[in-house]
C-alpha cells in the first residue's frame, strides 16, 4: 500500500513539477516531496526484506492491453533493488533541493525528474513483460528528456541522439526476448514464463538477447559508448542516478531473466558472461584514466564496476549450469554486494562532482585543484567515495571484490576446461581493472581536491548549500558502515538469493558474526569489524609513541620542492601527465595512444607543443562503421523518395506478382 | 589465549626488528662497495632523530598531508601484524587472508600517494604517477600468485597456507617455484629496491618513492620511513613463511616451539636481507618503461603458475 502511494505520488508531483514554473521554493517542494516518496519506497523495500523470504500479494490493475490487466509484484529481489534505487534516488532528491537553483533551466528538469523515479521502480514491481517493457520505456525516454535539459549546448544534443538511438536498440532486444519467452500462446505473466521450458534455439536466442538488451542499457563493452556521453550531459544529480542506479535496473532485467525466468543457463553463457564482464571492466577503467572530463571520468567508471558485477553474475551462472549451488549462491552474493556498493559510491561521486560544478563551474581536472581546503565537507566525504571505489579495506568496495575474487579462486574446480584456464586469466583481469581503478581515483581526487589550484575558478571555490553537504556525508558513512559490517549485508543478500538458485546459505559459514569465511573456516576469511577496530587501535598506539618520544612542534614553511623556488601552479602535475606512464604502459596497443613532441628550433619563439593522440577503437571500429553502412543504405533509399506515382504503382505490381510467386512455389512443393 | 599473547608479540617485533633489518641490507650494499659502512643500528638512531625534530609543513599542504603518514604507517603495520613470522597461531591471522593483505598494503599506498600530490609541487605528482602505474602491474600479480597458492592448498590464508605447506601435502612443484619468483619480483617493486627504484637516490630521473615524500620532515619522515621498513620486514616474512615455512610454531606449539620460530624467522631474514644487498649491488637500475616488461613479466609468471597446476596435473 505503502509503495503504490508513494508510485501514485511520484506521478503527480510530476504535474506539480510542470505547474511550478518560475517559483524556486516550488521546485524545492516536488524535490523535498521526491525525497519523502523516495524514502517510503526505502522502507517498503527494506520491511519486505525484513519479513522471512517469499514473494508479496500480486497486484493486479485493470490497465493495459485490453485483453489483459497490469501485473505486479514484489519479491525478495525486487525488493533489493527497490531499497538500492530508492536509497540513492532519496540521496538525489535531497541534494536536488539544493541543487536546483544552480541549475541553468531547472523547469526541464523537475517535471521530468519524478517520472524517472517512477519508472524505474516500476520496473521493479512489473510482474508480466508487457508493464516492465513500458516501465523500461518509461525510464529510458524520460532520462533522454533529462540528458536534454541543457539542450542548447550541441554536444548534449549529440550526447542524447546517441543515447535514444541504444535506448530503441535495447528495448527492442528485450521485447524480442520476452517475445520467445512468452511462446506461441503468448502468456506473458512472469509466472507463466518462468513454468514454460525454453528449448535449445529459443533458450540460446533468449540469454542473447537478454544479455544485448540489458546490456546495452548497463554499459557492457562495446555496448557502452552512449554512457559516458550522456551520463555527463544531464544534471548532476541526475546523472547520479542513471550512473549509480539506472545500470542497477538494468542488471536487475537481466537477474530477472537469467535466473529467474529462464530458469536453466548454460555454464557456457556463464563463461561468455565473464569474459564480457573482464573485457568490460579493463576497458571501462582505461577509458577512465584517460579522461579530464571529471563527469565522464565517472561515466566510464562505471563501465568498469559493472563490468566486476557481470563477472559475479557470469561465474554464479557457470556454477549454477555445473550443479554447484552453494558456489552459485556465494558469486550471486558478490555481485549483489558490489552493485549495492557502487550504487552509494558512485551516487557519492557524481553529487561531489555537481559540487565542484557548483562551486568553480569546471569539470575540467586541468582547471581544478586544492578544493579540499574550500569545501572541506565534500572533501572528506568524496575521500572516503574514492577509497571505497578502488577497493581498498575497510570500506564496503573491498568486501563485494573480496567475495568475487574468493568465489573466483573456486572457479577452476568446474570439470570444464575453458573454465579452468579462463578463471585465472579473467582473475587477472579483475585484479588489473582493480588496481587501475585505485589509480585512477588517485589521480581524479589528487587532482581535483588536493595540491594547489590551477585556475582562479577553482582558487575562489565557495562551499555548497547544506543539503548538498550532508547527503554525500551521509552516503560516505554508508560507505564505511557498510565495509565495516559485512556480514549483517551479506545475510540479508542470502535471502534474495535463496529462490534465484534454489539453496539455502550463509557466507559467515561456521566462524559467525563479524567473520565473513564463504567455504569453510579454514579456507579464507575476512572480518572488516575486525580489521578496523585494530587498525585504529595501531594508528592511535602510533600516535602516542611519536608524540611521546618526539616532538609535537609543526612549522608551516614554503613548499620545499627539492629547493626550487615556489613555481607557479600550473607546473603540477595535470591529470594527462598523471596518466602519461599509465597511457604508455596499456594504452599504446588497445587505443593505439601516442604521442608527438613539436619543439621548435633555436631562436624561433614559437611554444612547444605536446601532443597526444588516442583513438576509441570500438568507437572507430563498430559505431562508425554501422554508421556509415546506414548512411550508405540511406543514400541508396533516398532515390525511391521522389518517384512518380507511376512508378510506385509498377513497384507495388511487381511485388504482389514476387509475392505470389513464392506463395505458388511453395504450394507446388 | 596464547593466540593473543603471540599475536601481541608479533606486533611488537615487527616493527622492533624492521630497521636492524634494512640498516643489515644498507650494511651489506656498503661492504660489497668497498666502503666500511654504518651500524647496522643506525637507523633507530635515524628514526629517533626525526621524531626529535620539528615538523615542516607547506602552506599548501591540506589535512590529507598530516593524517597520511599515520594511515601509511598504521596500514603497513597492521598488514604485518597479519602475515604469520614465528607462529601460525595468530589472533588476526583469521581476520584477513592475502587478498586483504594486498589490498591492506594498497591503502598504505594510495595515501602516500595521494601525500605526494597534496603539497602541489611537480615531484609529488611525479612520483604518485609513477607509483601508481607500479602498482597496477604488481597488485595483479601478488593476486595471481595467491591464486596459484589458494589453488594448492585450498585456502587463501596465509597461516593455512603455512599448515597445509609443513603437513607435507605439497612436493616440488613447477607452480610453486614460478609463484615464488614472481613473488620475488613483486617484493622488489614494492618495496622500491633497485632494479626498479631506488631507496638512495635523490635524482628525479629515477627516483618513485623518495619523490612522493620529499616534503616531509621530521616525525613525519620518521613514519614514512618506517612503514616501508615494515613493508620489508612484511615481505621477508610473506616470503620466508609461505616458501619455506620450516621451523614455524603451529598452533598448540609450546614456548618453546615459538622460542624455536623466532630463532627460524631471524635467521631467514639474515638470509634474506644479505641476499637482497647482494643482488641489488649485481644489478643496476632499469629505466622507468621498462618497470612494465619486469611487472608484466611477474604477472605472466603468476598466471602460468597457475595454468601449469592442470598441466602438470594432465600429464
Amino acid at each position: 500500500m505503502l509503495i503504490a502511494a508513494a508510485l501514485s505520488a511520484l506521478l503527480a508531483l510530476a504535474v506539480l513539477g510542470v505547474a511550478a514554473g518560475a517559483e524556486m521554493w516550488r521546485h524545492r517542494l516536488v524535490y523535498f516531496c521526491c525525497m519523502i516518496a523516495s524514502l517510503a519506497l526505502l522502507a517498503g523495500g527494506i520491511k519486505h526484506l525484513g519479513q522471512t523470504p517469499g514473494t508479496g500479494p500480486a497486484i493486479v490493475l485493470p490497465i493495459g492491453l485490453p485483453w489483459m490487466a497490469a501485473h505486479f509484484r514484489l519479491d525478495n529481489l525486487s525488493a533489493l533493488f527497490m531499497v538500492v534505487v530508492n536509497l540513492a534516488t532519496a540521496a538525489a532528491s535531497a541534494y536536488g533541493i539544493g541543487y536546483c537553483s544552480h541549475l541553468p533551466e531547472p523547469r526541464r528538469v523537475t517535471p521530468f525528474y519524478p517520472l524517472f523515479l517512477f519508472g524505474m521502480n516500476a520496473v521493479l514491481i512489473a510482474d508480466d513483460a508487457f508493464m516492465f517493457l513500458v516501465a523500461w520505456e518509461f525510464m529510458s525516454l524520460s532520462s533522454w528528456l533529462l540528458v536534454l535539459a541543457d539542450h542548447k549546448n550541441a554536444e548534449n544534443r549529440q550526447a542524447a541522439f546517441v543515447y535514444l538511438v541504444m535506448a530503441c536498440f535495447g528495448t527492442f532486444c528485450l521485447l524480442t526476448c520476452f517475445g520467445l519467452m512468452a511462446g506461441g500462446q503468448g502468456a506473458y505473466s512472469f509466472p507463466a514464463m518462468r513454468a514454460a521450458k525454453l528449448d535449445g534455439v529459443a533458450g540460446f536466442l533468449v540469454v542473447l538477447l537478454a544479455l544485448l538488451g540489458a546490456g546495452s542499457k548497463a554499459g557492457l563493452v562495446p555496448l557502452h559508448a552512449w554512457l559516458p556521453l550522456a551520463h555527463p550531459a544531464a544534471p548532476s544529480h541526475v546523472s547520479a542516478l542513471m550512473s549509480g542506479v539506472m545500470t542497477k535496473v538494468a542488471l536487475y532485467g537481466l537477474i530477472r531473466i537469467l535466473f529467474d525466468l529462464h530458469g536453466e543457463v548454460s555454464w557456457a553463457w556463464g563463461a561468455v558472461m565473464m569474459a564480457i564482464g573482464g573485457i568490460t571492466a579493463v576497458m571501462g577503467v582505461l577509458y577512465a584514466i584517460l579522461q579530464d572530463d571529471l563527469k565522464k571520468l565517472l561515466a566510464y567508471s562505471t563501465v568498469e564496476n559493472i563490468g566486476v558485477v557481470v563477472i559475479g553474475l557470469g561465474l554464479a551462472i557457470a556454477f549454477k549450469g555445473s550443479g554447484e549451488k552453494t558456489l552459485a549462491a556465494l558469486a550471486l552474493v558478490a555481485g549483489l554486494y558490489h552493485i549495492v556498493n557502487h550504487s552509494i559510491f558512485k551516487t557519492l561521486w557524481f553529487l561531489s562532482a555537481g559540487a565542484v560544478i557548483t562551486a568553480t563551474g569546471e569539470r575540467d581536472l586541468g582547471k581544478l585543484g586544492g578544493l579540499t581546503k574550500r569545501m572541506p565537507w565534500n572533501g572528506v566525504a568524496a575521500l572516503v567515495g574514492a577509497i571505497a571505489i578502488s577497493a581498498l579495506p575497510p570500506l564496503n568496495g573491498f568486501v563485494s571484490e573480496w567475495l568475487i575474487f574468493q568465489s573466483l579462486f573456486k572457479g577452476p574446480s568446474l570439470p570444464h576446461w575453458a573454465m579452468k584456464f579462463g578463471v585465472p586469466v579473467v582473475g587477472a583481469m579483475l585484479a588489473l581493472a582493480a588496481a587501475l581503478a585505485a589509480a585512477c581515483f588517485v589521480r581524479a581526487y589528487g587532482i581535483a581536491f588536493l595540491g594547489r589550484p590551477r585556475s582562479e575558478a577553482a582558487a575562489q571555490a565557495h562551499q555548497v548549500p547544506a543539503s548538498m553537504r550532508w547527503t554525500v556525508a551521509l552516503l560516505a558513512a554508508l560507505c564505511v558502515v557498510l565495509g565495516a559490517i559485512p556480514v549483517t549485508v551479506t545475510d540479508a543478500l542470502s535471502h534474495v538469493v535463496t529462490p534465484l538458485t534454489g539453496v539455502q546459505f550463509a557466507v559467515s559459514a561456521d566462524l559467525g558474526w563479524p567473520w565473513l569465511s564463504p567455504v569453510s573456516s579454514t579456507r579464507g576469511s575476512y572480518s572488516g569489524t575486525v580489521l578496523v577496530m585494530t587498525g585504529a587501535g595501531l594508528c592511535a598506539i602510533t600516535l602516542l609513541l611519536v608524540h611521546g618520544f618526539g616532538t609535537t612542534r609543526i612549522r608551516r614553511a614554503d613548499a620545499w620542492d627539492c629547493g626550487h623556488k615556489e613555481s607557479i601552479p600550473q607546473s603540477q602535475y595535470t591529470g594527462q601527465s598523471f596518466s602519461q606512464p599509465l597511457r604508455r604502459v596499456f594504452c599504446a596497443s588497445i587505443f593505439a595512444a601516442r604521442e608527438s613532441v613539436d619543439m621548435p628550433d633555436p631562436g624561433d619563439n614559437r611554444p612547444a607543443e605536446l601532443k597526444v593522440r588516442v583513438v576509441d577503437p570500438i568507437w572507430v571500429g563498430l559505431y562508425a562503421g554501422i554508421g556509415r553502412v546506414v548512411d550508405f543504405i540511406a543514400d541508396r533509399v533516398n532515390r525511391f523518395q521522389h518517384l512518380t506515382v507511376r512508378h510506385y504503382l509498377l513497384m507495388m505490381f511487381s511485388t504482389l506478382v514476387i509475392m505470389l510467386l513464392v506463395v505458388a512455389v511453395r504450394q507446388s512443393q | 589465549m596464547s593466540a593473543i599473547l603471540w599475536q601481541l608479540l608479533q606486533i611488537v617485533l615487527v616493527v622492533a626488528i624492521s630497521p636492524l633489518i634494512t640498516g643489515w641490507v644498507r650494511l651489506v650494499k656498503s661492504r660489497l662497495n668497498g666502503r666500511i659502512g654504518a651500524s647496522p643500528f643506525q637507523p633507530y638512531r635515524d628514526i629517533y632523530r626525526l621524531l626529535q625534530k620539528e615538523a615542516v609543513v607547506a602552506h599548501s599542504a591540506s589535512w590529507v598531508f598530516r593524517v597520511a603518514p599515520y594511515v601509511t604507517f598504521g596500514a603497513a603495520w597492521l598488514a604485518a601484524c597479519i602475515v604469520p613470522a614465528f607462529t601460525t597461531n595468530l589472533f588476526l591471522a583469521q581476520a584477513a587472508d592475502l587478498i586483504a593483505l594486498v589490498a591492506l598494503l594498497g591503502v598504505a599506498r594510495f595515501w602516500t600517494a595521494l601525500a605526494g600530490m597534496d603539497v602541489g609541487t611537480s615531484f609529488g605528482g611525479l612520483g604518485a604517477s609513477r607509483e601508481m602505474m607500479i602498482s597496477s602491474l604488481a597488485e595483479p600479480a601478488m593476486l595471481m600468485v595467491t591464486f596459484s597458492l589458494s589453488l594448492i592448498s585450498g585456502t587463501t590464508a596465509p597461516a593455512q597456507i603455512i599448515a597445509f605447506v609443513l603437513s607435507g601435502g605439497v612436493g616440488i612443484e613447477v607452480s610453486l617455484g614460478l609463484a615464488l619468483a614472481a613473488l620475488v619480483m613483486v617484493a622488489i617493486a614494492e618495496n622500491g629496491r633497485i632494479p626498479i627504484d631506488n631507496p638512495a637516490t635523490h635524482l628525479e630521473l629515477t627516483m618513485v618513492h623518495e619523490a612522493m615524500v620529499l616534503e616531509y620532515s621530521g616525525r613525519h619522515l620518521a613514519l614514512m620511513e618506517g612503514a616501508g621498513m615494515v613493508r620489508l620486514t612484511l615481505f621477508m616474512a610473506l616470503i620466508g613463511g609461505l616458501f619455506a615455512p620450516w621451523g614455524m610454531a603451529q598452533p598448540g606449539g609450546d614456548a618453546v616451539a615459538v622460542l624455536v620460530g623466532l630463532a627460524a624467522f631471524l635467521a631467514k631474514c639474515f638470509v634474506l636481507a644479505t641476499a637482497l644487498g647482494v643482488f641489488e649491488t649485481s644489478i643496476a637500475k632499469m629505466r622507468v618503461f621498462r618497470y612494465a616488461d619486469f611487472l608484466g613479466g611477474a604477472l605472466l609468471l603468476g598466471l602460468l603458475a597457475t595454468i601449469f597446476l592442470y598441466v602438470s596435473e594432465a600429464v
